[in-house]
């Protein structure tokens, strides 16, 4: 049984019923007000009741993002979420389950959980909150941290080679693969409703700025002004087009993808579509992310159909219950050579 | 020539071969035949952490114990009246524990030259006269099982298997136990491959008839029917019976079974025996590692399950943390640790009782949580229903402490009638539990539990997690006064668990001389030493722990009674050193760690030690 749709209408929840008492405590200017912000603007809209929203987190700043949903929540250990989340979902797979994870807790400490989680294609939605840093303890590097990273456990700049997080999670074989900038209310709100939507394990990485301890780390793609040369928001079937006058694309060249004008000698019909079922046009988009030669790509990079484990197991228990008959006690007690004392 | 069939109360067999040569499947079919014969029975196996470790070594050599007699029996046996050696390593590692006077039955063909060589024999035992003092039959079993299944359309590798049936056969005769069960198991087994299940059948009446016929048999022994309390019974494992506990649980409390695991020896059998329960509404979940496993069991229990985690030492080390986590978030979950010998990988497929301190102790802070200890094989089924049952009612995890020889070992299991086992009383709230103020999530019942509010109930949303929380209001606090409180509800909350422990029974004498205090699979051994010491007039008694956290609350009054305690322990002093905290006294003790389980002479001699 996977969640119950309800009628929007009939649910009639708004922004204000996702929003506790409590008051937030992140650094006023981080990243995560805004993720969190579209978030309770975005679920009410899902035709999910609200008791049966589920958010489970690590640890780290991004971690604490359940306290500040009225919903139901779990607060775990550093790098657990997805584990714990898992059990959640397959005790009552009616739970619209979240995880909110951070990229020292999903992908250092909670990285074996995170690649299981997708592999396993259990039905939830698991949020990354990348800012290449380690932010709750003050500022170390993480295994998103660029080569070279100034940090205050890597002085003179890391030596240590990072995770592309979403690379990872196709490399994992997750089946929906979504990437947002914390800036972007737009992009986030469609990652959001397109992960809640799927069925099998979601994963969105947003960029987020640590204002403290990483400020600036996406600043070509989050500066308004020069974002649109530096971002590619790709659309399901359509050409990858970017720029400021929308002038640029994506062509293939010797095997790799390569930027040219629009214009005299290459018109839209040359550029790459995106395909979100092609795990090669994913591939794809996600080696742009590190080079520099290339626009940052966003948006829902991968969306294919395929079992989940949670469906599978309800199945499984029915197919087997229908085959052997619903056990009994009696029947388990008597399975062996039974003798009788009289 | 008549044979003599002689009548005698008890007797312990071992079994031992080639890891390959299929002991444990022989000792297993021996033991089913002589539960339904009725006799009381105990079983240990002993095998080697390599699947296939290199044939004919000392390494390699595999075994299975088991006791059986017509009165109660209480542990898998001393020292084996009866050994099976079925190649000359075997021979050669078990030799030394075999009775003075007992009887060897060895499969002659196994001892070449080769062979002899690589278990480190100088000259073939079966013929230098080194066994004088035992009765030897030897027998050429790999001949006699070729000659008997000469049509057979088995290759001769797959007929040379047979010879543990031809053994068996031999045993079913010396013992006068049925072969009729077996033959219906073999069949049964082997039913999409009938030539292997009537070679094997072939095979066990051949080594039957032999014992029947040939002259070199004289004697055969018959043990009567145990005097058990009536009803119906089966043998059963105590990892079987962690996992029947389990599901009984589950049912009476009208919940759903959530098991999170990572395979590990000497616990996967629960995972198995869980896995194959789909049709009771089991979900089994085989994590990525023990972590994901215990974590995925909190996630289950949060949202509603009885939640479950089984492992052994090195797992249970991964999954401290989480420990944590299900204590300051006062969610219910079963731990099982099958314990085994450590540290670290230590003996796999050994037992101890070493993990005791780490069950009581072993986490960040103060961090109490309660702990029961099964004693033997159907014990663990108790003790599985009470873990679930606690846990639920106290909103607290428990630990269950099972060990290797428990949970491989087995004996009979008196079966119970599942409508008159107790319902377990569960209450989650609902939108009516919404107060003016919202819901209160670490509000307290009268035992200081928290309500189990699970998501999806309209109303209750709230927010737990491993930050210290608010009492009552479950805000997250890093206030001082309300850590300190916390902190002694928790502790509390455990130590309101001794009201459901029952009174302390003694076997022996309530006051006296000696009280030996054990905890877990120790039982068996303690019981037959103190039985056979009060046999010799000894002021000696039993005191067996079942919670080893919280003790029993009558535990100081019942020692008081005794001028001298001793603690016999699979491990280095670790209940020792707890009950010396608890009663300010000192404690005799013995301790082994060889990763067997103790002998009861061993105990015994250590009675006669301090009382003589
Ligand atoms: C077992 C354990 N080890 C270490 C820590 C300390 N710790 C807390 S959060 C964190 C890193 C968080 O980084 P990230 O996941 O990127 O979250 P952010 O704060 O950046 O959102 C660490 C190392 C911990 N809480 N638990
Ligand atoms: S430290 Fe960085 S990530 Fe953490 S709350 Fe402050 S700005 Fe946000
Ligand atoms: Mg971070």
């Amino acid at each position: 049984m996977s969640e119950t749709k309800v009628d929007i209408q009939d649910l009639n929840l708004t922004r204000k019923d996702f929003v506790p008492g409590n008051e937030v405590r992140w650094c006023p200017g981080c990243g995560d007000y805004s993720v969190l912000a579209n978030m309770q603007k975005t679920l009410p809209v899902m035709g999910v009741k609200k008791e049966n929203y589920a958010f489970v987190s690590g640890i780290g700043c991004s971690s604490r993002f359940p306290y500040y949903m009225d919903t139901y929540g779990f607060h775990s250990i550093h790098g657990r979420a997805p584990a714990i989340a898992s059990g959640v979902k397959l005790a009552n797979p009616e739970l619209a389950v979240w995880v909110i994870t951070g990229d020292g807790d999903g992908f250092s400490i909670g990285g074996n959980h995170m690649i299981h989680a997708l592999r396993r294609n259990i039905d939830m939605n698991i949020m990354l909150f990348n800012n290449r840093i380690y932010g709750l303890t003050k500022g170390q590097y993480s295994p998103t941290s660029l080569l070279g990273a100034k940090t205050k456990s890597s002085p003179f700049g890391s030596i240590d080679r990072p995770f592309n997080p979403s690379a990872v999670a196709l490399g994992a074989n997750a089946t929906f693969i979504s990437r947002a900038l914390d800036v972007d209310a737009k992009g986030l709100q469609e990652s959001i409703k397109r992960a809640q939507r799927h069925k099998g394990a979601a994963f969105i990485e947003v960029y987020q700025n640590c204002i403290i301890f990483n400020d600036g780390e996406f600043a070509d793609v989050e500066n308004k002004s020069t974002r649109p040369d530096n971002a590619l928001f790709v659309v399901h079937g359509e050409p990858m087009i970017f720029g400021k006058e929308q002038d640029k694309g994506i062509i293939m060249k010797d095997n790799h993808p390569k930027v040219v004008h629009l214009g005299q000698e290459w018109s839209e019909e040359d550029l790459l579509v995106h395909d979100e079922t092609n795990p090669i046009i994913t591939n794809l988009l996600l080696e742009m992310t590190f080079d520099h030669n290339n626009p940052t790509p966003f948006g829902v990079l991968r969306a294919v159909d395929a079992p989940s484990y949670d469906d599978m197991m309800v199945e499984q228990i029915k197919e087997v219950t229908k085959v052997k008959g619903k056990g009994t006690l009696e029947d388990l007690f008597y399975s062996g050579d039974v003798w009788e004392v009289k | 020539m008549a044979k003599k069939v002689i009548s005698i109360n008890e007797a312990t067999i071992r079994f031992a071969g080639d890891s390959g040569d299929g002991m444990q499947l022989t000792g297993t079919r021996f033991t089913e035949a002589t539960a339904i014969v009725g006799n009381d029975l105990k079983t240990i196996p002993n095998y080697p952490s390599e699947i296939r470790a290199p044939l004919g070594t000392l390494a390699g050599v595999s075994a299975f114990q088991l006791m059986f007699g017509s009165q109660r029996v209480f542990t898998p046996g001393d020292l084996p009246d009866t050994l099976v050696a079925m190649n000359p390593a075997a021979l050669k590692v078990h030799l030394r524990d075999l009775k003075k006077g007992g009887t060897i039955l060895a499969n002659s063909n196994a001892f070449t030259t080769k062979n002899l060589k690589m278990a480190g024999w100088e000259t073939n035992p079966l013929e230098d006269g080194s066994l004088e003092g035992f009765t030897v039959f030897s027998i050429e079993m790999s001949r006699l099982v070729k000659i008997a299944l000469e049509s057979s359309d088995l290759t001769s590798k797959g007929i040379e298997r047979t010879k543990n049936m031809f053994a068996l056969g031999v045993l079913f005769w010396m013992y006068n136990r049925p072969i009729e069960p077996t033959e219906e198991w073999l069949r049964k087994k082997f039913e999409s491959n009938p030539s292997i299940a009537e070679a094997n059948i072939t095979a066990m009446k051949t080594g039957f008839n032999y014992g029947e016929t040939t002259e070199i048999f004289t004697t055969s022994y018959a043990v009567e029917k145990a005097d058990l309390p009536k009803g119906k019974y089966r043998n059963i494992t105590g990892n079987v019976a962690v996992a029947y506990g389990l599901v009984t649980a589950a049912e009476k409390a009208g919940k759903e079974l959530f098991l999170g695991s990572y395979p590990i020896t000497p616990a996967s059998e629960i995972l198995h025996t869980l896995s194959s329960l789909r049709n009771h509404g089991v979900k089994t979940f085989q994590a990525e590692d023990e972590i994901a496993g215990i974590a995925s069991a909190i996630g289950a229990s949060y949202a509603g399950d009885l939640a479950v985690t089984t492992t052994s030492g090195p797992g249970m080390a991964l999954k401290t943390e989480a420990i944590g986590l299900a204590i300051i978030t006062e969610l219910p979950l079963v731990i099982v640790n099958v314990q085994r010998g450590g540290p670290s990988t230590g003996m796999p497929t050994k037992m101890e009782q070493s993990d005791l301190l780490q069950a009581v102790h072993g986490r960040n802070s103060d961090a109490q949580i309660p702990v029961i200890a099964a004693k033997d094989p159907a014990d663990c089924f108790e003790c599985a229903f009470e873990a679930a049952r606690v846990a639920m009612k106290y909103m607290t995890p428990v630990i269950l402490l099972s060990d290797g020889y428990l949970g491989q070992g087995s004996g009979p299991w008196q079966i119970p009638d599942p409508k008159k086992l107790p319902k377990i009383e569960v209450n989650h709230p609902d939108s009516s539990d919404r107060g003016e103020d919202g819901f209160m999530p670490y509000s307290r019942d009268e035992n200081e539990a928290r309500p189990w509010a699970i998501p999806g109930t309209e109303g209750l949303e709230h927010r737990i997690g491993g930050l210290e929380k608010e009492n009552i209001t479950g805000m997250v606090s890093q206030d001082p006064d309300n850590h300190q409180l916390m902190t002694d509800i928790r502790a509390r909350k455990v130590e309101n668990i001794k009201q459901e422990i029952p009174p302390s029974e003694i076997h022996g004498d309530s006051k006296g001389k000696l009280l030996v205090v054990g905890w877990g699979s120790t039982h068996g051994a303690i019981h037959v030493a103190i039985d056979r010491a009060r046999a010799k007039g000894l002021s000696v008694s039993q005191l067996h722990l079942r919670w080893v956290s919280p003790f029993p609350s009558d535990i100081k009054a019942i020692c008081d009674e005794f001028d001298e305690i001793l603690i016999p322990e699979v491990n280095s002093g670790q209940l020792a050193m707890l009950l010396k905290g608890e009663l300010a006294r000192e404690i005799h003790q013995l301790n082994i760690v060889r990763g067997e389980p103790f002998r009861a002479s061993e105990i015994e001699e250590k009675i006669n030690e301090i009382l003589g």
